[in-house]
Parts: C-alpha cells; sequence; structure tokens
C-alpha cells in the first residue's frame, strides 16, 4: 500500500491574530494528524518554548513529539546589510522567515545546515 | 579610625557572599551533568551528579549549592543547576534499546517529559547559563536556538560551551558559526581538557 506525506502551508495571516497557545494548538492539531506543516514566519523564542511544553503535555503512546526547524537568515557582520536586514525584519516582524513541523513518528530529523533544511523521513 | 576598622573587619567577617544560580542547559547527552560534575570535583573534592550513555539520565533538577570556584586571586561562590536534556521529542521504544525493560522505559520517558518541562520552568530562575552542546553534533538544532533564544530575550548572560573536544569528530568551528554572537569554549569534561580557560571566561561572564 502507497503512503503518502500531506504538507500543509500555514500562512502567516491565518495565525498572526491568534494568541500563542491558540497559535501553537492550530499547529499541533495538525502535525497529530500526521502532517508536516509549513508556516510561513517564525515563533518568538518563548513561543517555540511553549510549544516543546506542550509537546511534552501531550506524549503518549500514538504521540511521539514533534520535529522542527525555522529558517531564517545566518548573521551577518556586513554593516549596511544588517542595517538592511533589522528593517525588513521591523517591517515583516515575525513573518521573517519560514518554519517547518512536523510529527517524530513521520519526520526522523530535520537537518539544518544552515541554509537547506533536510527531512530525514521514518520508513 | 577605630571603629572604622572595627566595622571593616565586621563586615568582612558577616558579609554575605553572593551566590550566583549557575544553569547548565542543553540537548540531551550533550554532557551537561558531566561538566557539572568537573567543576564540582575540581572544587570540592566530589561529584554529585549521575551520568549516564542512556539518554535522558537528568530527569530532575538537581543542585550543587554553594561551589566555591578560584581562580588566580579571585574567587565566586556558585549553585550548580544541572537540568535535563531539552528535547522535542520522547519514544519509549529509544531506551529499550539501551537494554531497558518496556515498564522501565515507559517510566523513563514519563518522567523525561516531565524534566524538559521542568527545565524549561526554570529558566526563569538562573543568573547566568552554560550551553552545553556536543561539538560532534550539528548545532543548527532547533533546541539550540530556541534555548538562545530565550536566554537572549530573557538577558540572561550565556557562554556556550563545545563539549567532547577529546573526540576527533569535534567541530568547535562549526559551532562557532552557528552562535556568532557569543564566546564559545572548547572543554572535555571527561578528561579536563580546556578547563583552565573555560573558568577564565566562567569569571569574564559573571563579571
Amino acid at each position: 500500500m502507497k503512503r503518502g506525506i500531506t504538507i500543509q502551508f500555514i500562512p502567516h495571516k491565518e495565525i498572526s491574530s491568534l494568541n500563542s497557545d491558540n497559535k501553537i494548538k492550530r499547529i499541533l492539531k495538525i502535525v497529530k494528524e500526521n502532517k508536516i506543516v509549513i508556516l510561513e514566519g517564525k515563533l518568538r523564542p518563548d513561543e517555540e518554548a511553549r510549544l516543546i511544553e506542550i509537546t511534552m503535555k501531550q506524549i503518549d503512546r500514538k504521540f511521539k513529539g514533534i520535529e522542527i526547524a525555522s529558517l531564517e537568515e545566518s548573521v551577518s557582520f556586513d554593516f549596511i546589510y544588517r542595517i538592511k536586514s533589522n528593517l525588513a525584519k521591523m517591517l515583516l516582524g515575525d513573518k521573517f522567515g519560514l518554519s517547518i513541523i512536523g510529527p517524530a513518528s513521520l519526520v526522523k530529523e530535520i537537518k539544518k545546515d544552515p541554509s537547506k533544511i533536510e527531512l530525514m523521513m521514518n520508513k | 579610625m577605630v571603629l572604622k576598622r572595627f566595622f571593616g573587619i565586621f563586615s568582612m567577617l558577616f558579609r554575605r557572599r553572593k551566590l550566583i544560580k549557575l544553569g547548565f542547559y542543553g540537548p540531551v547527552n550533550a554532557g551537561k551533568s558531566s561538566l557539572a560534575n568537573r567543576i564540582s570535583k575540581d572544587f570540592t573534592g566530589e561529584e554529585t551528579f549521575n551520568v549516564s550513555k542512556i539518554p535522558h539520565e537528568t530527569r530532575e533538577i538537581q543542585i550543587k549549592e554553594k561551589v566555591r570556584v578560584k581562580k588566580g586571586n579571585k574567587e565566586l561562590d556558585f549553585n550548580l543547576i544541572d537540568t535535563p536534556g531539552i528535547a522535542t521529542r520522547i519514544d519509549y521504544t529509544d531506551f529499550l534499546k539501551h537494554g531497558l525493560s518496556a515498564k522501565e522505559s515507559k517510566e523513563r520517558a514519563k518522567e523525561a517529559t516531565q524534566g524538559v518541562i521542568e527545565a524549561i520552568k526554570w529558566l526563569e530562575n538562573v543568573d547566568c547559563v552554560l550551553i552545553v552542546l556536543d561539538s560532534t553534533e550539528n548545532p543548527y538544532n532547533q533546541v539550540n536556538i530556541t534555548i538562545v533564544g530565550n536566554l537572549a530575550a530573557r538577558k540572561i548572560p550565556v557562554l556556550i560551551i563545545a563539549n567532547k573536544v577529546d573526540l576527533k569528530k569535534s567541530k568547535i568551528k562549526k559551532i562557532e558559526s552557528a552562535f556568532p554572537q557569543y564566546k564559545v569554549v572548547g572543554v572535555s569534561a571527561l578528561n579536563g581538557k580546556g578547563m583552565d580557560n573555560f573558568y577564565e571566561e566562567l569569571f569574564k561572564l559573571v563579571r
């Protein structure tokens, strides 16, 4: 039997109005349906920590946790480039970047190095 | 004059030294407990924390109180706070591979999830943090980035420790490029390599 993988895209506008807990609830609901979430933008560090906390609370026989990776620009020491980048971040806020969140039962590992993401899937 | 000297001696005798709450944070099996043990052994002569090759050996916050660290003519008192490794996934079947029974594995997994939650909560209670990373592993791990991000948001001073430099696969440079805004110190908690430099950087961190 063939097994497919579902990737669900969440645009920033879909969760930008939600508070942190509801944002996390929304993400985890999709992940627990065995789908990989591609989120436009990034969670804040406190939201990522909260996501880990809530994930830990929900771990059971079926749900083993998540794999997560966020992509954003690497730190540059070029002064002009940093100004431009910070300006873009100011204007776009947490819309800047991209996050991938998948269920641990499906995604074995997400390798980030640092500007590309590789998803290693479970057999 | 005599009175001033008297009060000087009196305050020296009864002055309470500031205790610095030093948190050990990082992913699972990076060597947090081993490093905490190394510091504890260097200055108190005893190892306090349990160490194991089985992941999630530390499942509760463990504290070694009042460790006086000395370097040259400087000394500081620390509470060493060893935290459970932070992970985004915990699968009890992983523990079966390490020879634990199904019952033990399930129990360990349950305790490990609690440990991760506790470690995150304790971010509020530390004065400065050592983020201990396994220098043979890829540092671009979201857990590391999340820990660093949370500490930066709380303005807690951070020193990144590239542990396991005794191993051939160790790559400190990779950790330095992953976290260019932080000081990275290479050590081997196992054999003590790099500890002198580490203590120097620790004093700079809490200055």
